[in-house]
């Protein structure tokens, strides 16, 4: 059919021994078995690793379950009450029961949102930077450092801000102290989603902007940023949620006071991670342990919101994954 | 990276549609507005660069002169007295309650994590695959304290039995060796830090689990592969700097861990004998500088806590720098 | 080795859309039979429930018979692991395992079927790459990354890989639609030795192709969008190509759609 022998390329292949020889020709026998017969065994590997990793599965879910029962069930309690979400803890020691956690709820919202305050615009902006504008070292360096940065454990940062605010300007602890701490450990969530989210938006748009004759900068605000807002907004909520729990900063730098507090920038300030602190000590009183409990119950429910809102935003927003 | 546990991968990904993002024409920002916009936008990159570089400086400059007025040494002393005039203070119990305690994190978190990851991108049924993933992502959700406190009060009275089973079967090894301390062990820290990090090794491996091209997959089954001898031969090879990069920043995170810990640590007496058992107690880094707030008026004191901190940061950092080349190797190879 | 295949009144459906319908043929042992059409006719679709491939699609699954000499291969007893043992197959971009070396990558399915002895992998391997035409060109460097290949070289480390484990048919999909036309000399040199050995199966979307390298063709075509993909017409390829029964194959064959 075909005159093969006159297009074979040179030298490509010696054929050892008998030119007859078909390519893969040999006995059947030995290897065939050999190939044959641990099949029983790989079929039960097979098997056996299903299991496993279905089992990891359920190992997983053995915690979450765990925990969150815990919580819900020891801390409901408190938050039926009505004077939880009016009252505070003033006055209230550790064996007695009740009071409120209100001042610590406030206090915490309003720690966060100044956190998101300053983070936001910071962590927008060198997402912006660094997707639209940066090129080179420059860009690489503030890349590797936002890394660092979310490496950087809470404590360290806690430290770092006692070490400027208190030890060199010689400044009072108080709320806003925590809160620039909780704006080191922000920043990095902040950029790296806000960075995902911009380089989904796709590039058409970008070219027909320009295109227009729209200057850089009108194009990044009104037209990136704005398809890609939803999503900055989900990974805002989504690093809100993470730093409301944290709890190393406000250990240094913001103590604990049971009454209301408008005031972040003096004194004591109350937030619910510290309210679960405060009776650490006391955990085998069943009154502390309750109040304990309800602040949890009560952080996580704001933190599951948050999460929830997130992303429910993320799904019917406009540049999907 | 993933948004729910706030972990970074490495970035410079190019966006779907493979090309990087559009930077437009250079060359003609001359306007106000442009110059203005950009120039903000540096300022804040710069500015998260100062940040970190001004952590670093704030704090070795306020723990050297607490470091040069140690009578012991740092590295290797296990007294930790700060105070005085003769201050004396040495890092190596927390080094090694620290290490020690992330180390049983990672060997369980890691196996399991991958374990789960391919689960939920293999196994699991399609409809499975959201929820399945949202579960184990709620784990990072839940705030520190809260395992904590967990910890503390529902936690440990489970363990406590567990520990003493074992150290009644296995006790005659070194590792595993009774201390009369029970609850805030070595050991129970670590399967707490194993649950708090898991979330993260799964989050990052699934990501790489599901990138592994088809083609692959193909390739092995087509060969005869049972599912689990495709998975070793297409997937696991292929994800395998992304488990090692997530396993790196779940060590990290471990490490760092400051609230959770401090609630469970049993604090060891000066002079306690030294020994091998994870069944000890011991704070970490993290504990002790937060357990001891009140102590920093005093300058040297805040110094020796600050040193400790220094080493913590020096720790993370090169954790994390770890995981971001190893993953930044793998880009170059695959792009 | 080299077995028959006999399909009967083979229906291919994913979920509950047809998406082949009503195929019977018989391949010949020691063939090369082509199967040609136009884009989305399901030839693809059609070859690759012949090693079972396509159940690797959720919902995948077939109404009808397909007969490898007298086993049946959708036998409720058979396994389809040990189905794509004995039916290979090769795709339409090389897809050597990144990870692996040229020795390992054809060593890959001989190792998951247990064979361990290094002499063994040796002489195998040996004589797959040069079953292969690859021998010559990667002898020196075995142990070097099979990515590291030409798209070529690549695709012809693959049909080592295939022919490695021994089996008795040979799926080819557009084995060389990626691949210059060099390269695609050299793999349609390749078929044509191999089938001396193996049953062969090649999907090609290049007419020409098919009539150089096979010994029968087959006519896939659709009815209209949306119906399932059909055979039309199987043959000598002689007598396709000079002397087609049905009007649409003629049609195909001299340029007029497709």
């Amino acid at each position: 059919m075909t005159a093969a022998t006159d297009r074979r390329l040179p030298d490509d292949r010696v054929v050892p021994g008998d030119p007859s020889t078909p390519p893969g020709g040999r006995s059947s026998g030995d290897v065939l078995s050999e190939m044959n017969h641990p099949h029983r065994a790989r079929a039960v590997k097979d098997v056996v690793a299903r299991i496993v990793m279905w089992a990891a599965f359920a190992l997983a879910m053995v915690p979450l379950v765990w925990i969150l029962g815990t919580v819900i069930a020891k801390g409901a309690h408190m938050l039926t009450t009505s004077t939880w979400w009016t009252g505070n803890q003033r006055n209230i020691n550790s064996d007695d029961f009740g009071g409120g956690a209100r001042h610590a709820i406030e206090g915490t919202l309003q720690m966060v949102g100044f956190t998101a305050l300053i983070a936001v615009p910071i962590g927008i902006l060198t997402a912006v930077y660094l997707v639209e504008y940066g090129r080179g070292p420059l860009a690489r360096t503030i890349s590797f450092t936002v890394d660092i940065l979310s490496g950087v454990p809470s404590i360290v940062a806690a430290l770092f801000i006692y070490a400027v605010w208190v030890t060199t300007f010689g400044l009072e602890r108080s709320g806003f102290a925590a809160s620039l701490a909780l704006v080191l450990l922000m920043i990095p969530v902040v950029v790296r989603s806000t960075e995902e989210m911009l380089k989904l938006v796709p590039n058409e748009l970008r070219e027909a902007a320009y295109a227009l004759g729209v200057p850089k900068w009108v194009t990044v605000v009104k037209v990136v940023l704005r398809t890609a807002f939803s999503g900055i907004v989900t990974g805002v909520l989504l690093g809100i949620a993470r730093v409301m729990g944290e709890t190393a900063p406000l250990l240094i730098l913001a103590p604990y006071t049971k009454n209301f507090q408008r005031d972040l920038f003096h004194g004591n300030f109350p937030t619910l991670p510290m309210m679960i602190n405060q009776d650490r000590g006391d955990f085998a009183l069943a009154t502390a342990a309750e109040r304990m409990w309800g602040a949890a119950l009560t952080l996580i429910i704001l933190v599951l919101l948050l999460n929830l809102i997130g992303r429910v935003i993320a799904h019917f927003g406009s540049v999907k994954k | 990276m993933s948004t729910v546990t706030g972990v970074s991968g490495a970035d410079q990904t190019p966006g779907p549609d493979g090309q990087r993002p559009l930077q437009g024409d250079q060359a003609s920002t001359g306007r106000i507005g442009d110059r203005l916009f950009g120039g903000a936008a540096t300022v804040s990159g710069v500015l998260v660069i100062a940040l970190v570089t001004l952590i670093a400086v704030f704090l070795i400059v306020q723990a050297v002169p607490a470091l040069l007025d140690n009578t012991a040494n740092f590295f290797t002393s296990r007294v930790w007295a700060p105070g005085g005039d003769q201050p004396a203070f040495g890092i190596l119990e927390f080094l090694w309650t620290t290490v020690t305690a992330s180390t049983i994190a990672m060997v369980v978190a890691v196996p399991v994590g991958v374990a789960v990851a391919l689960f939920i991108t293999q196994y699991a049924p399609s409809w499975m695959r959201r929820p399945a993933a949202g579960l184990v992502d709620l784990l990072a959700a839940v705030p520190s304290i809260v395992y904590g406190l967990w910890g503390l009060i529902a936690f440990a009275p489970v363990f406590k039995p567990v520990q003493g089973w074992i150290e009644s079967a296995l006790g005659w090894f070194p590792l595993l060796a009774p201390t009369g301390i029970s609850g805030g062990t070595i050991c129970f820290i670590g399967i707490v830090l194993a649950i708090m990090v898991l979330p993260i090794v799964t989050a990052l491996s699934r990501e790489v689990f599901d990138q592994t091209p088809t083609a692959h997959k193909e390739g092995a089954l087509a060969l005869g592969a049972t599912k689990w001898e495709m998975i070793r031969t297409a997937v696991l090879p292929f994800g395998r700097p992304g488990v090692i990069s997530a396993s790196m920043l779940a060590l990290g995170r471990a490490l760092g861990e400051t609230i959770a810990v401090t609630f469970l640590v049993s604090a060891l007496s000066d002079g306690s004998p030294w020994t091998w058992s994870l069944f000890n107690g011991g704070e970490t880094f993290a504990s002790k500088i937060a357990n001891n707030a009140a102590e920093f008026s005093n300058p040297t004191k805040t110094g020796a806590y600050i040193a400790a901190g220094l080493v913590l940061f020096v720790l993370t950092f090169v954790v994390n720098s770890i995981a971001r080349v190893v993953i930044e190797r793998r880009k170059a190879f695959t792009e | 080795m080299a077995k028959r295949i006999d399909v009967s009144d083979l229906n291919v459906y994913y979920g509950s859309f047809k998406a082949v319908e009503g195929v019977s043929m018989t391949v010949e042992p020691r063939s090369v039979t082509a199967f040609i059409g136009p884009s989305g006719c399901g030839k693809s679709t059609f070859l690759r429930t012949l090693n079972r491939m396509h159940e690797v699609i959720p919902g995948g699954r077939v109404e009808g018979k397909v007969m490898l000499d007298d086993q049946d291969l959708y036998a409720s007893s058979m396994d389809p692991v040990t189905v794509r043992r004995t039916v290979g197959m090769v795709f339409q971009r090389p897809n050597p395992f990144p990870t692996m070396s040229i020795y390992d990558n054809v060593a890959a399915g001989l190792r998951l079927n247990g064979v361990k002895n290094k002499k063994t992998l040796d002489g195998i391997v040996e004589q797959s790459l040069h079953g292969a035409n690859l021998w010559n060109e990667v002898k020196d460097r075995l142990n070097k990354p099979g990515a590291g290949l030409s798209g070529g070289q690549q695709q012809r480390l693959c049909i080592a890989r295939a022919i490695a484990v021994q089996p008795q048919v040979l799926l080819m999909d557009e084995p060389c639609s990626a691949l210059d036309p060099i390269s695609t000399l050299a793999i349609e040199d390749l078929v044509n030795e191999l089938k001396s050995e193996f049953t062969i199966v090649i999907v090609t979307h290049n007419m020409q192709q098919a009539a150089r390298v096979s010994d029968r063709t087959a006519f896939f075509n659709l009815k209209a969008t949306g119906e399932p993909g059909r055979l039309v017409e199987i043959g000598d390829t002689t007598r396709i190509f000079n002397n087609p029964s049905e009007r649409a194959t003629e049609d195909y064959i001299s340029g007029r759609f497709g």
